[in-house]
């Protein structure tokens, strides 16, 4: 029976593509390009929304804290390190040549992407014996403990990263340097995070 | 192997309803009159077994899910409010989560049995690929489910789980932000894991149905790997099969109600019964016990993204075993060779779960390297490899001759004694 009925054809008499094959291929374009449109909201809806993304900066009053001391404060849902290194950190962390890093970038938002991660660029410019850092291990974001590990400086328990004084990764899985968040003294006391 | 349709309505609502739905002819033929080998042991239970977990998870799920609460504000708190007020709440709860753990075990004990007889090879390379993905989408619920209590252990296995992501070159961190929904584990996290770990035992379901479809196209292996040859190879599935299957889900969940009832929180973490703390990781994190092989892969490599790309291969290798075991023989107890080897996998798999839960340092890293260099070994050198040069022992010309013996065919009474139900029950119109 099927071969009693003519098929559509699908090239014109010379080869030539025919109106049937325009119309099914736009079709197919504009239904292509529907669900795609479609899709984003679906996906979108999951990115961080108005609410969370308000909560962008936070301040905070650092004037008691001493030297050899630490805060952690919460931002964004996570803690934020603040510490007020002692001289002998500051010096070992000075000591460190980039040849001994395993990430040599400065990792801090208020650089640009190419500063090194020498202390100087890891420090709170001004206050060089400051050191304010996103406390989440750079491996699957745990929270490092403080004054421990290898290098006196932080060490993450969960799989065992090690950072040295100004928070740069040393021993351990974690491919980075602790990050530094985009920061500023609004004066002497005020530090706003964000 | 399925054959014609033996169901046979009497009366005249079955005949009404035949001529409409044919349900009940679908369910006749696929768990009354469906032929199973006759020689199945008690490792082939194992699939019935896992189909009530799943109805059981379900079932108890949707009443916790009455009075459950997703926000990171209640939700420990209304775990504990089931615990203490609800009725029975305690018994639900702890039903769901042992039912986590057995539903694991039951799992492994069923993959374990189709790598021995090797239920992957052709033609069931499908079945077993749906068996996988069913796997997966079990590993994703369970980790979403451990999240909802919202204790210590919950919030802390969802950031490092979810971090996994960053590992992704170029767009990871948009990724993990995107799963997060915010800059770290919090709220809308936990909602979106109580979405989902809603829909994806649906999901499963869905895929179950088409595990049985595939299986039920080729029919089951069997201990002697010989495909079924003639009606006299098979026994009806009901009763033989569903007897079976009763008694081995007596046993497992007597097993099971002990734990219920006399240890219930054995398999999980004390960590668990302290709320959420964004600002304090515990010491010592570790998975629920059935991730811990993989958590061990994953903390054996020194390098993050390479770990990560090792942990989901663990897995992903399954996918492509039909093709990487080059050996046409099915069962191992005809592979000499591969039945060592495959013992050893296992103590490989105990060893990695027993590495996983020991803090990395030292020695454990090491083995842990060399368990999963093994691991991944096994998979992908040895068995293209040992397919290839090892000499299998005879195999009986069919499953019949193996349980009754070669004369079994021509004097049946001979195997009379040891299997007169199979010999009785064989039913001969069908093959
Ligand atoms: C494949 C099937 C399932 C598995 C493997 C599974 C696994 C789990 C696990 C491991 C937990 C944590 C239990 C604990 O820490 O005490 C959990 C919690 C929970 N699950 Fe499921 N689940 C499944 C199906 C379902 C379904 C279908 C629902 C609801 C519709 C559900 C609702 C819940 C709720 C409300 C909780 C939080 C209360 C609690 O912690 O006990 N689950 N699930
Ligand atoms: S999360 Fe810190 S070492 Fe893995």
């Amino acid at each position: 029976m099927a071969d009693t009925i003519a098929q559509p054809a699908h090239t014109g008499p010379d080869g030539e593509p025919t109106r049937r094959d325009f119309l099914l291929i736009a079709t197919g374009a504009f239904g292509a390009i529907g669900v795609a449109a479609l899709a984003w909201p679906f996906i979108h809806q999951m990115n961080p929304d108005a609410s969370a993304r308000a909560l962008a900066s936070t301040e905070v009053d650092v004037s008691s804290i001493e030297p050899g001391q630490s805060i952690k404060v919460f931002w964004r849902g996570k803690p934020v390190f603040i510490r007020y290194r002692t001289e002998k950190e500051v010096t070992e962390a000075r000591a460190v040549s980039l040849e001994e890093l395993k990430d040599t970038a400065a990792r801090n938002a208020n650089l640009g992407d190419n500063a090194d991660a020498s202390d100087a660029n890891r420090a709170v410019a001004g206050r060089e014996e400051w050191i304010i850092m996103v406390g989440v291990c750079t491996h699957f974001g745990c929270i490092p403990l403080g004054e421990q590990g290898d290098f006196g400086g932080w060490f993450c328990p969960c799989h065992g990263s090690h950072y040295d004084t100004a928070g740069r990764i040393r021993i351990g899985p974690a491919p980075e340097n602790l990050a530094i968040p985009v920061f500023a003294f609004l004066d002497e006391s005020t530090l706003r995070i964000g | 192997m399925s054959g014609p349709s033996s169901y046979n309505p009497q009366t005249g609502i079955e005949k009404w309803i035949d001529a409409r739905l044919p349900l009940p002819r679908l369910m006749y033929d696929s768990f009354v009159s469906y032929p199973v080998p006759r020689n199945l042991n008690y490792t082939y239970t194992f699939g019935g077994i896992l189909s009530v977990m799943l109805i059981a998870q379900i079932l108890t799920g949707v009443v916790l899910a009455m009075h459950y609460t997703a926000n990171a504000e209640m939700a420990f708190a209304s775990t504990e409010h089931i615990m203490r007020n609800v009725n029975y709440g305690w018994l639900l709860r702890y039903m769901h989560g042992v039912g986590g753990s057995m539903f694991f075990l039951a799992v492994y004990i069923h993959l374990f049995r189709g790598l021995y007889y090797g239920s992957y090879k052709d033609p069931r390379e499908i079945l077993w690929i749906l068996g996988v993905i069913i796997f997966l989408l079990m590993m994703a619920t369970a980790f979403m489910g451990y999240v909802l209590p919202w204790g210590q252990m919950s919030f802390w296995a969802a950031t490092v789980i979810t971090s996994l992501f960053s590992a992704i070159p170029l767009i990871g961190d948009s990724v993990v932000t995107w799963l997060w929904g915010g800059f770290a584990v919090d709220d809308p996290t936990l909602n979106r894991f109580f979405s989902l770990h809603y829909l994806l035992p649906f999901m499963i379901f869905g895929v179950v149905v088409l595990h049985v479809w595939a299986l039920h196209m080729t029919g089951q292996t069997n201990p002697t790997g010989v495909e079924v040859k003639s009606g006299q190879d098979t026994v009806p599935f009901t009763p033989y099969a569903t007897i079976k299957d009763t008694f081995a889900m007596v046993v497992f969940f007597v097993v099971f109600a002990y734990f219920v009832f006399y240890q219930p929180n054995y398999l999980g973490h004390p960590d668990n019964y302290i709320e959420a703390d964004p600002l304090v990781t515990p010491a010592h994190i570790v998975p629920e016990w059935y991730f811990l092989p993989y958590y061990a892969i994953l903390r054996a490599v020194p390098s993050k993204l390479g770990g990560v790309v090792l942990m989901f291969g663990s897995i992903l290798v399954l996918f492509l075993l039909p093709w990487l075991d080059t050996s046409k023989v099915k069962s191992a107890v005809y592979r000499p060779l591969y039945r060592q080897f495959f013992w050893i996998l296992v103590a490989v798999c105990i060893v990695l779960g027993w590495l996983g839960s020991k803090p990395p340092e030292g020695g454990y890293v090491w083995a842990a390297r060399f368990a999963t260099a093994w691991y991944f070994f096994h998979f992908l050198i040895l068995l293209p490899l040992l397919g290839l040069f090892e000499t299998p022992t005879p195999r009986p010309a069919s499953i019949t001759e193996s349980v009754l013996g070669e004369d079994g065919d021509t004097h049946p009474d001979a195997g009379a004694e040891t299997q007169p139900a199979g010999a009785a029950a064989s039913p001969q119109s069908k093959g």
